[in-house]
Order: structure tokens, then C-alpha cells, then sequence
């Protein structure tokens, strides 16, 4: 696997590598090697496969979701299957597909850029991982069990597992319960895991405002998740002993608050959506300054809008329930604070876009990519904003434009940003190119196709579809055509994008260390693929 | 000659133009035309369709307000979009590698008119937050949550899987309204009917002109009352009183839904509100007191039994067929079978003559906790609960032969 020709950067002190290689012989072969490994490149990797595969397993999900609402009427599943396959879909695609891939990326970018061997915690880095299958695994389990008589299939609530509902609900709530106390715990391990790795094991002279864009936006990402993950694992832990054992955290009549749920949900839940989209504002910059062949606009202030943004996530809860009802200085305060992650944000654009400015533009996959996350990821930025108004989040709210709106930042601000990531990273990973044509084919297909699922949702949502209905009135049919065309249009163009991960990991053109003309970074001093170990002796960052 | 000269500039000119265009076009041919020719193909034929492309017409004060303030907040970020994306699309042209655009290596502003330009754009986000879209928005919100000030009348709205109760508690009115398309038109064994979905039996009636506050509260799990012409949505929570309000401008029929997932018939609770003139609306208010006293009165005599069955089967129809299944053979395990059912089929009174903890009465009358199987006393009179459960009794191959009077349903009440 190890190119030993790793080319020496001038300012390192990097000895050549190939005598390194026999640390290869430790690894065993097979599967124990991956069940065994705890090389931050091997476990990157696990997590980047492990992401993609559960991609289309929620894909699947939701594609039989949009064929049930192709047409009014009851044509292929039964009502209570379908809240099953909604909720399911997003906790899939949330905690085992976009989670993944970002600490995927953080895995194997974050050693390599910020000059470090490894991950600061190797044994655990590889817990943190094969904690993964096993919940994703429950989570989907209860499917199965159904087929079988047992249960009555999975969580059909939603992802937000909102009580009572919840309470009421069949054994795929504990399954979910479970799984998510699983993932959580994941993530924590995998957050302390990236935070003491950059705070000890930066590279010589690599001072805090010195650190890649992708590190900080990482850093401050693993501290969201240590803050609230608990929170959440504390709410569906007293959602477990409601249902079992008695205890009316939620339940009104024994003196609880079924919207304390909420509160502690969304306490999670809001920084959540940061979580999932950090990560890529952290890669965007790179993939920019990359393809225009020009420094990254305004470092120190993505730094401190980075810091603003994770600041203001965690006060903002409540928007996400309005219709709850709450006083009227709470619906203010709610409303303002949402409007002002609207700062730090604009930052974020306005560097992009600087970046960008009076630079010399190349428009390889990756450069595509980004620029279509920041489009697509404006239009949901921009109805977010819209969304924070009270009076008018009542009629957005439960309905389809929430749904539309949430799409464009979680599938064109969190999928295509990681898709960004993919192609930018992969010919460094691998050592070999993708194929360029199949990238940009996979890039207009997805990004018309995803306008064509989820615009005509907006208009949906404005019309008064609510959401999570397996049936629908007949005036929201024609929209709702044309959205499942486009969502199979959409899921059938990933196949491309998995065919060429393929393809690329087993061959084709060899990629140069450096990859792409504009790159810049420690990463890209070392070969293509990296020797599997790297940076044994830290280089020195002037 | 000067002319020809001029004549030759100009042409230099065209070429220039053209070597750009033909530039722009190599551009265009590797990566726009695709995606041009993909998103042309798909939309062209939708152009011509008729759609709905913003919030229904507006039939309050407050539905009229929101619709204000969202077209005008829509403008606001479609304006916002269009010059921050001109810029960079600006930028992707002109700042290309191949048309020989040489990097800048710029990291921040570098001048005073540098900051100027970098703080402009922010003043206005600013403004635009705060001022343009918050002060409009402050109203709206005091506005909508002005439920009290010079109400006109209360309405009591209770939601239940699957189906809302309206009460008024002035009038002492109090009545289910549950769905009424057909299971067929649901299964595409019918054609569907005009407001598929979206009808009920017993609409939600209300004057016209009057401010009515409308209390929310919910039996077992969390639904939300929408009807978007209004311009109001708010939740309906377990053991909490939620308020909003309504002013209807118009008579008419107004149709929404549920808009909170609330288990499986969440797709099924339209809610229906006609409103009426004053007049009209209290002849209305006059018939259904007359109507609710004659089904109490129904409830004090003494029933035939097939009289009693033919009524169960219409109640249960109603409120039980949704889960239980018309055929009585349920969904299990969430909800059981009711034929051969240990519940149904045992005896409905013990030695004391009350109906014991978990006897067929019993559970119909206050419901399973932790179940969707609710307290049907709180929204069935008593003749309709001795109907239903007579009608159970001797259905679905259950063969037990007994009745219940109303009467000793009101006993044990």
C-alpha cells in the first residue's frame, strides 16, 4: 500500500519512509486487520464505507417513501409502515451516514494536516468505530423482527421521538432508544478523540490561528457534540423508564411535561444540525482557495464565526416548536437569537465568495461540488431565516416547507459538502484519480435532479401539505409527482458516485502527491497514498 | 475611408467579443450545458400546469398579516440571493484560469474603503434582521398571541387519535367531527372525491366577524390544529391548555389537517370549519342544543336490543374500526383482535353488579393507559357506549348475546 517515494517537503524533517514499512507486518490480514486496526488512515476509511453504505440504505428508505406519495391514495404500505421508513430514514441518514462521514473525513484528514502520526487515541478511535455497525444494526433490526411476527416494527414516531407518542409506541422505540445511546456514545469518544489530538499533536510551529480551517471547524464540532449528546441520551433514557418503569417525566397526569421532551430534544437537536454541517464549512475554504489558486479571505474571521455559530446553536432551541405555544417574550427571544446565527453565517458567505474573487477558477468535481453547496445550502440558509419568524413559522411550520427547507441545508449543505470532500480527498487517499467525467455527471445530475425533489416541496409546504401524511388531498398531487421523479432520479445518480469510489480505489491514473495545482497544506506534502504512517517525525510549520 | 476604419475597430471589437464567447462557450460546454439541457428537459413540460405557488387565500386578519410579512420576507431573500449569487457568478466568469486571469493573493481589506465594503454588507443584514424583518414580525407575534383582548366567544378543541372534539362551553355543546371519506377512495377502489381527505361529518361551525378564542387540549398524544387559510397552527397537548385565536372575515367552508405526527391515522384527522352569518349561526346553535338533549333523552329509555346493535355497528364504525378493524380482527399486537377476545368475552358484570377492572365495559368506558385505546366516557354519550359494546358482543363470531342498557352505563359513569 506504502509509496515509498514520499517526496520530502523542504521545511521537514521527515525521514525517507521506506524502512518504515515493516510496521506493515504487525497488521494482520483480513478482517482482523480491520477489526483489530487502530491506524487512523484504516479506521478513517472503515468509517467512510460503513457512511456510504448506510447512505443507501436510507436512500432505499425514502425512495419507497416518495413512490407511496407519488400518487393520492394508499397504493403500497400501510400508513403506520410508512412513519416507520420517515423516521428511520432521518436517524439513518443523520447518525449513521452524515455523522460518519465527517469523522471519517476528520480521521484521515486531520493527522495528516495538522502533522500528526496518528490520532492521539488510536484504541479508542477504533471502539469509536465498531460501535457503529452494532447500532445501526439496532436501529434497523425491528424491520426485520416484524417479518417475523416479533414486534410490531421500528420506531414510527419520527426521528424526534416526541412523548407521548413515543410512549405509546411498540418495541422499535426501545431499539431506537438503544441505538442512538450507541451512536452517542460513538461520537463522544470519537469528539474527546479529535479534541486532544489537536490540542496536543499539532505540528511544531503550528500555532492555534496556524491550524487548517477543517481542524478548527472539527474542534469546535466535538465540543457541540460533547455538550449535547448527553442531553439527549438523558431524554431518551427518561422516555426508557416512562415506558417501563413507571416514571411520568412526559406524562401530564403524573405531573410531567410532555414538552420538556421537546425542550431537551431540540437542546440536542439544534446544535445537531451545526454538527453535521461544521465539519463542511471547515472543507469548503480549503476546496476554494485549492481551485481559484488564491489564500483563504478572512481565516481569523471563519475562525470567529465558526466560534459564534457553536455559541448561538445552543440557544436557539426552542424554534424548532413555536406551535408548542410558549410566552410571548420566550417566542421573541427565540426568534431574534435565530436570526442572528444570520451573522456569523453571512461571514462564512462573504469569505467564500472573497475567496473566490479575482482568483484564477478551475472547475474540476470537487470546485463543482462546492459551489453547488454554496448555492443550494443559500436557499436553505435563506428560508431558515424566514423560518425564525413566529408568525410565519406558523404556517411554515409541520409542513412541507420545513421539509424542503431542511433538505437544502442537510443534503446540499451536509451530503454534497462531504461529496465536496470525497472527490477533493479521494486521489490523495487512494493515489489514483477518479474519473473526471463521471464526477461531473454525477454533480448535474445531482444537483438538477435535487431541485427538482425538493423546490416543488416549498410550493407544498405554501399550499398547506403538512408533513409525515402518507396520503395527501388532490391538490398537492402534482407537485408530489414530480418530487418522487426527482428523488429517483437523485438516488439513482449516487450509483454513479459509488462506482467511481470504486473505480478509483482500484485504479486508474496515478495521482500526483500534491493532486491538484492550488493545493496547499502539510496533507499534500506527503505521497499519494500516504505511506501508512506518516509524520513519524512532526514537521515544522513556519 | 474614416468610415471603413471605424468599420475595422468595431470589428476588432466583434472578435474579441467572439474569442470570449467562444471561451465562455468551452465553459459552458463542460460543465452548464448538462446541467442546462437535464433541468430544460425536466421542467419544460411543467410550465404550462396550473399550480398553487403561495399560502391559500387568507380569511383572517392574522392569515392576512402572515401573508404580508412572508412575501415580503420572500423578497427580501430572493433579493439577498440574486446579488450575493450575481457576484459570484460574476466572479466564476471573469476570474478564470482558462480565460488567463492571474490570481490575486488578497486575505482581508487592506484600505478603509476595503473595510467599508467588507462592513456594508453586514449593516444591511443587520438592518434587514432587526428593522426590515423583526419589527414587522414583533407585531405579527403580539398580534397572534393576543388571544383575550376582546374575545367574542370560547371554543374548546380536543384533540384524540384520530379525531377532534369541538366543545362550546357557553352553549354547552360538545361533539365529535371525524373523517368521512371512504376507506374505497383511500384504497383506490373508488374514484376519490372532490375534498378527499379533507371532509368530515360534523364541521367545526363558527360566526363570521366574531373574535373566537379557541382553547386546545389534547386525550393522548400531542396533535396540532391547522387550518392554513387562518393563519394560525398550534399544537394539542395531554394535559395542557394551548391558546389561539380566530377572526373568520368571510362565510365558507375552511379545510386543514393535522399537522403533528400522531401515530397512524395522523394523515386522517382533517379539521373542517364552516362559518356562518350571526344569524345563521345561532339558528344553528338553537338546533344543536335541541339535538343534543334529544340523544340524552335516548339515553334515559330503555333499548330493543337490534335497535341497540344497528347503533353500535354505526359507532363503531366511527371510533373503533380505525384500529380494531371493521372486521373486528385489529392490527396486532398494537391493537387486538376483538373477535374471540378474552376482553369481549366475558361476563359484563361481577358479583357486586359493576363492571370489573378490565371487563369489556370497562376498558371501552376509561380506556388502556399507556395505549392508544382511549376513555371513551370523556367523548361517547352513554346510549352510544351501551351501543357499541352490545353491537361487539354479538359480532365478529362473538357469540355472548347480552346488551348493555344506557342506563347502566351512566350507573357506572
Amino acid at each position: 500500500m506504502t509509496a515509498a517515494t514520499n517526496t520530502n517537503p523542504a521545511h521537514t524533517a521527515q525521514p525517507p519512509h521506506g524502512n518504515h514499512d515493516s510496521h506493515q507486518e504487525e497488521y494482520r490480514g483480513g478482517i482482523m486487520r480491520w477489526l483489530t486496526t487502530t491506524n487512523h488512515k484504516d479506521i478513517g476509511t472503515m468509517y467512510l464505507t460503513f457512511s456510504l453504505i448506510m447512505f443507501f440504505i436510507g436512500g432505499i428508505m425514502i425512495l419507497a417513501v416518495r413512490a407511496e406519495l407519488f400518487q393520492p391514495g394508499i397504493q403500497l404500505m400501510k400508513p403506520e409502515f410508512f412513519n416507520q421508513l420517515i423516521g428511520i430514514h432521518a436517524l439513518v441518514m443523520i447518525f449513521a451516514a452524515l455523522m460518519p462521514a465527517a469523522t471519517g473525513f476528520a480521521n484521515w484528514q486531520i493527522p495528516l494536516m495538522i502533522g500528526a502520526p496518528d490520532m492521539a487515541l488510536p484504541r479508542i478511535n477504533n471502539w469509536g468505530f465498531w460501535l457503529l455497525p452494532p447500532a445501526a444494526t439496532l436501529l434497523i433490526l425491528p424491520f426485520i423482527l416484524a417479518l417475523f411476527g416479533i414486534g410490531d416494527g421500528a420506531l414510527a414516531t419520527g426521528w424526534t421521538f416526541y412523548a407521548p407518542l413515543s410512549v405509546q409506541g411498540g418495541i422499535g422505540v426501545d431499539f431506537a432508544i438503544f441505538a442512538v445511546h450507541i451512536f452517542g456514545i460513538s461520537s463522544i469518544l470519537g469528539s474527546i478523540n479529535i479534541i486532544v489530538t489537536i490540542v496536543n499533536m499539532r505540528a511544531p510551529g503550528m500555532t492555534w490561528f496556524k491550524l487548517p480551517l477543517f481542524a478548527w471547524a472539527w474542534l469546535i464540532t466535538a465540543f457541540l457534540l460533547i455538550a449535547t449528546i448527553p442531553v439527549l441520551a438523558g431524554a431518551v433514557t427518561m422516555l426508557l423508564t416512562d415506558r417501563h418503569f413507571d416514571t411520568h417525566f412526559f406524562n401530564a397526569a403524573g405531573g410531567g411535561d410532555p414538552i420538556l421532551f421537546q425542550h431537551l430534544f431540540w437542546f440536542f437537536g439544534h446544535p445537531e444540525v451545526y454538527i453535521l454541517l461544521l465539519p463542511i464549512w471547515g472543507l469548503i475554504p480549503h476546496v476554494l482557495s485549492t481551485f481559484t489558486r488564491k489564500p483563504v479571505y478572512g481565516y481569523r474571521a471563519q475562525v470567529y464565526a465558526f466560534w459564534g455559530i457553536g455559541v448561538l446553536s445552543v440557544i436557539v432551541w426552542a424554534h424548532h416548536f413555536f406551535t408548542a405555544g410558549m410566552p410571548v417574550p420566550a417566542l421573541l427571544y427565540f426568534m431574534y437569537s435565530t436570526m442572528a446565527i444570520s451573522i456569523p453565517l453571512a461571514v462564512l458567505f462573504f469569505c467564500w465568495i472573497a475567496t473566490m474573487w479575482r482568483g484564477a477558477m478551475t472547475f474540476e468535481t470537487p470546485m463543482l461540488f462546492a459551489l453547488g453547496f454554496i448555492v443550494l445550502f443559500g436557499i436553505g440558509g435563506l428560508t431558515g431565516l424566514v423560518l425564525a419568524d413566529v408568525a410565519a413559522d406558523a404556517q411554515y411550520h409541520h409542513s412541507y416547507f420545513v421539509v424542503a427547507h431542511f433538505h437544502y441545508t442537510l443534503f446540499s449543505g451536509g451530503i454534497m459538502g462531504i461529496m465536496t470532500g470525497v472527490y477533493y480527498w479521494l486521489p490523495k487517499w487512494t493515489g489514483h484519480m477518479y474519473n473526471e467525467k463521471l464526477g461531473k455527471l454525477h454533480f448535474w445530475l445531482t444537483v438538477v435532479s435535487f431541485n427538482l425533489t425538493f423546490m416543488p416541496q416549498f410550493f407544498l409546504g405554501l399550499a398547506g401539505m403538512p408533513r409525515r401524511i402518507p396520503d395527501y388531498a388532490l391538490q398537492f398531487a402534482d407537485f408530489n409527482a414530480i418530487s418522487t421523479v426527482g428523488a429517483f432520479i437523485l438516488g439513482f445518480s449516487q450509483l454513479i458516485f459509488a462506482w467511481n469510489i470504486i473505480q478509483c480505489a482500484r485504479g486508474g491514473p496515478k495521482a500526483s502527491d500534491k493532486v491538484w495545482e492550488g493545493s496547499t497544506g502539510l496533507e499534500w506534502q506527503l505521497s499519494s497514498p500516504p505511506p501508512h504512517h506518516s509524520w513519524e517525525t512532526q514537521p515544522v510549520v513556519k | 475611408m474614416l468610415c471603413n476604419a471605424n468599420h475595422l475597430q468595431h470589428h476588432s471589437e466583434e472578435v474579441r467579443t467572439l474569442a470570449a464567447t467562444i471561451n465562455l462557450s468551452r465553459l459552458i460546454r463542460n460543465n452548464l450545458a448538462l446541467g442546462a439541457g437535464i433541468l430544460i428537459a425536466l421542467w419544460a413540460p411543467l410550465s404550462f400546469a396550473d399550480y398553487k405557488w403561495n399560502f391559500p387565500t387568507p380569511a383572517t386578519p392574522i392569515a392576512r398579516d402572515t401573508l404580508h410579512i412572508h412575501n415580503e420576507f420572500m423578497m427580501i431573500i430572493i433579493a439577498l440571493f440574486v446579488v450575493v449569487f450575481a457576484i459570484m457568478i460574476y466572479s466564476m466568469i471573469k476570474h478564470r484560469k482558462s480565460q488567463g486571469h492571474q490570481p490575486a493573493s488578497f486575505t482581508e481589506p487592506n484600505s478603509a474603503l476595503g473595510w467599508l465594503w467588507v462592513l456594508l454588507p453586514f449593516g444591511v443584514l443587520l438592518y434587514i434582521d432587526f428593522v426590515l424583518m423583526g419589527i414587522p414580525a414583533f407585531h405579527a407575534v403580539v398580534d397572534m398571541e393576543d388571544t383575550r383582548t376582546k374575545a367574542d366567544m370560547v371554543v374548546k378543541v380536543t384533540g384524540m387519535q384520530w379525531k377532534w372534539q369541538y366543545e362550546y362551553p357557553e352553549a354547552g355543546i360538545k361533539y365529535m367531527s371525524i373523517l368521512t371519506t371512504p376507506q374505497e377512495q383511500i384504497d383506490n377502489k373508488q374514484p376519490k372525491g372532490e375534498h378527499y381527505l379533507l371532509e368530515v361529518d360534523n364541521p367545526l361551525v363558527l360566526p363570521v366577524g366574531k373574535k373566537v378564542r379557541i382553547l386546545l387540549t389534547s386525550t393522548d398524544v400531542i396533535h396540532t390544529w391547522w387550518v392554513p387559510q387562518f393563519g394560525v397552527k398550534r399544537d394539542a397537548i395531554p394535559g395542557f391548555l394551548r391558546e389561539t385565536w380566530v377572526k373568520i372575515e368571510e362565510p365558507g367552508t375552511y379545510r386543514g389537517q393535522c399537522a403533528e405526527l400522531c401515530g397512524k391515522g395522523h394523515g386522517f384527522m382533517p379539521v373542517v370549519v364552516k362559518a356562518l352569518p350571526e344569524a345563521e349561526y345561532a339558528e344553528w346553535v338553537e338546533n344543536k342544543k335541541k339535538e343534543q338533549a334529544a340523544a340524552e333523552e335516548s339515553g334515559d329509555k330503555v333499548w330493543e336490543k337490534d335497535a341497540l346493535i344497528a347503533r353500535g355497528k354505526d359507532v363503531y364504525e366511527k371510533n373503533c374500526a380505525a384500529c380494531h378493524q371493521a372486521n373486528g380482527q385489529g392490527l396486532p399486537p398494537t391493537f387486538p383482535a376483538l373477535a374471540r377476545s378474552k376482553v369481549v368475552n366475558q361476563p359484563l358484570f361481577g358479583t357486586d353488579g359493576k363492571p370489573p377492572k378490565d371487563s369489556h365495559l370497562d376498558r371501552v368506558m376509561n380506556g388502556k393507559t399507556g395505549t392508544a385505546m382511549q376513555a371513551f366516557k370523556v367523548t361517547l354519550s352513554d346510549a352510544d357506549i351501551a351501543a357499541v359494546v352490545s353491537f361487539e358482543r354479538n359480532a365478529f363470531g362473538n357469540t355472548m348475546g347480552d346488551i348493555v342498557q344506557p342506563a347502566q352505563v351512566k350507573a357506572n359513569r
